[in-house]
């Protein structure tokens, strides 16, 4: 039971990072290697400051969520300079850049991490798995909540203009500069709001656990979902997350499956499993057209 | 001191330049950022290792690494990379990343993961002029990387293929117009490329004595920063920025010490000069992208 807690609170972290990317590569087609690095921010200013300066932990989820929202500010501002594959190679050395600083600056504990991170707690009630899995899932309705505003809301339909023609949104006044920044300020500040939650969990945050890989992993299970659409983070969250762990035999050959996967997904269904216009989607909705046209045409 | 870490800085630089030539010239072609060429340096430096061990001769290594490299290349090509081109940059590129990390576990789980030595003799003795030493391997890689770099800038700019390669990564349907076998053209480019990457992987492999699954992992990003800081798809941009990356990583390290990690100056070189320059050190800017 509590092992199945624990899968349980490492898929919904997985799942909030990746529909918190779904807002950068889905919504505006922007390509972000590093959420990994916007974790780990959020999980290093929550470890320090909880066991060095005795911040409590209900104060340290703004503060990640407000240090990483910076950073990615300051990335969105980057990618106002950079077109595509200039933008995809910054991402990914952002990765290496934030390991180094983790690694390097005595501020985040060197390179053996920080350790013995207090857990948290509710008056005289420590956090067990239950109480994670709650809160996780908490975080988790938060940002698909504030996605799918989004997609409703002008904002977001102007992202979707953005990734669909630059040139040709800025034309119809959208301020293409600034609503990609809103898109990086936000997605990071999710990765990061859900990295405080991640070091009391696993009560410890080395440097090489926010490494490129990490990144790559939350990129996967995005696209194996379905880039652009909540449901598709979701699935691909989910599939991929509890993949190794249904599987145990796959656990050793992790990456490999993930890669074979990967490849397979990209050449046969770019789409994703649950994207726009995937084969599950147009199923679906050839399965419910029935059903919708009854309702349409049915006797007024 | 100064000269020997001049040498230093220039048999690194030209170790990179040979491990970011072949991804930029795939580049330049196909709009791809290969990253599994990474794979093959790997592939190149193992089928090089154990063929070297069977039968105790470095120069049929070398060739069956080079073989085993294009073959791979190749099939990466056909295989995956044609029939997603037309997607956008990011889903090659994804694709590119995942065949790396695939690749990797593959070679964890043949080879294992513990590193093997590579303890070949290259026939070239250490050199000394006073306190300036060479070493054996790197006047090696001084010698095939100045050649190899010498032998590209004459192919492209001297010979056919290397007109078919300009024509083809300028405009690919006017080079197919004007009766370039362009598809000829890309197996060709990635034949090359592949069989650099197994060249700079056996040097790599013999210049620190090791081979492990995961080797292939700091040139794959490190000759990112680099084909990205000589301007995308420009090899002779390429060439100077493998220069420029591997002085200042040796100077940097020599004068500053360890104050970051050597692998993460490439990168921190790499976002400053983009923010001054986006469209890389050499690159020509491109006003409608």
């Amino acid at each position: 039971m509590s092992y199945l807690l624990v899968v349980g609170v490492t898929i919904a972290i997985y799942a909030v990072l990746t529909v918190a990317l779904n807002m950068v590569v889905g919504y505006v087609g922007q390509p972000n290697l590093a959420q990994s690095a916007f974790l780990g921010l959020g999980a290093y200013f929550a470890a320090v400051l909880s066991t060095r300066y005795h911040l409590g932990f209900w104060w340290t989820i703004p503060v990640a969520f407000g240090v990483a929202g910076i950073a990615g500010f300051a990335l969105g501002a980057i990618s106002l300079r950079l077109r595509e594959d200039f933008l995809a190679i910054t991402t990914i050395g952002l990765n290496f850049v934030m390991v180094a600083v983790f690694q390097y600056l005595p501020f985040f504990g060197g390179a053996v991490g920080i350790y013995s991170i207090p857990v948290p707690s509710i008056g005289e009630h420590h956090f067990g798995n239950l109480d994670y899995l709650i809160l996780a899932a908490a975080m988790l309705a938060l940002v698909v909540g504030v996605s799918k505003y989004l997609e409703r809301s002008w904002l977001g339909a102007s992202l979707f203009a953005i990734r669909d023609d630059e040139s040709a949104a800025a034309s119809v006044g959208i301020p293409v500069a600034s609503y990609k920044v809103v898109a990086f300020t936000l997605s990071a500040a999710f990765a990061g709001m859900v990295g405080s939650l991640y070091a009391p969990f696993l009560s410890a945050v080395t440097p090489t656990s926010f490494g490129f890989t990490e990144s790559v992993v939350i990129l996967s299970m995005l696209i194996f979902g379905g880039l652009g659409t909540v449901r598709g983070a979701l699935l691909g969250a989910l599939v991929l997350g509890a993949l190794p762990e249904a599987f145990r035999f796959i656990s050793n050959f992790r990456l490999l499956t993930y890669g074979v996967i990967l490849l397979l997904m990209l050449r046969f269904q770019p789409q994703g499993l649950a994207g726009e216009a995937s084969a599950v989607s147009r199923l679906v909705g050839r399965l419910a057209s029935p059903l919708r046209k009854s309702r349409d045409h049915g006797p007024a | 001191m100064f000269l020997s870490s001049l040498i230093d800085g220039i048999a690194t630089g030209s170790l990179y330049a040979l491990i970011a030539l072949g991804p930029s010239l795939i580049y330049g072609l196909l709009r791809v950022l290969d990253i599994a060429n990474a794979a093959g340096l790997t592939l190149g430096a193992y089928v090089g290792l154990k063929v070297w061990r069977a039968t105790g001769s470095l120069a049929l290594g070398i060739v069956a690494g080079i073989a085993a490299s294009a073959v791979f290349g190749l099939g990466l090509q056909r295989l995956l990379y044609r029939p997603i081109l037309n997607r956008g940059p990011l889903i090659p590129l994804i694709a590119s990343i995942g065949t790396f990390i695939a690749m990797e576990e593959a070679f964890r789980l043949v080879f294992g993961p513990y590193p093997f030595a590579f303890p070949a003799k290259l026939g070239l003795p250490t050199l000394r002029f006073g306190h300036t030493v060479i070493t054996g391997v790197h006047l090696v890689i001084l010698i095939v990387g100045l050649l190899v770099l010498g032998l590209t800038w004459f192919a492209l700019r001297r010979t056919r293929l290397g007109l078919y390669w300009r024509a083809t990564s300028q405009d690919m349907a006017t080079a197919e117009a004007m009766g370039i076998n362009t598809r000829g053209v890309v197996a060709a480019i990635f034949v090359i490329g592949y069989a650099l990457a197994a060249v700079s992987g056996i040097l790599l492999g013999i210049n620190y004595n090791t081979v492990y699954p995961t080797m292939g992992d700091i040139p794959a990003y490190k000759m990112l920063a680099i084909i990205v800081l000589g301007g995308l798809g420009n090899p002779l941009g390429t060439i100077a920025a493998a220069m420029l990356i591997g002085l200042v990583e040796t100077f940097v390290v020599m004068y500053a010490g360890y104050v970051l990690p050597r692998d993460a100056i490439a990168f921190i070189v790499l976002i400053v000069i983009l923010l001054a320059r986006p469209q890389g050190l050499l690159g020509r800017s491109r006003k409608a992208a």
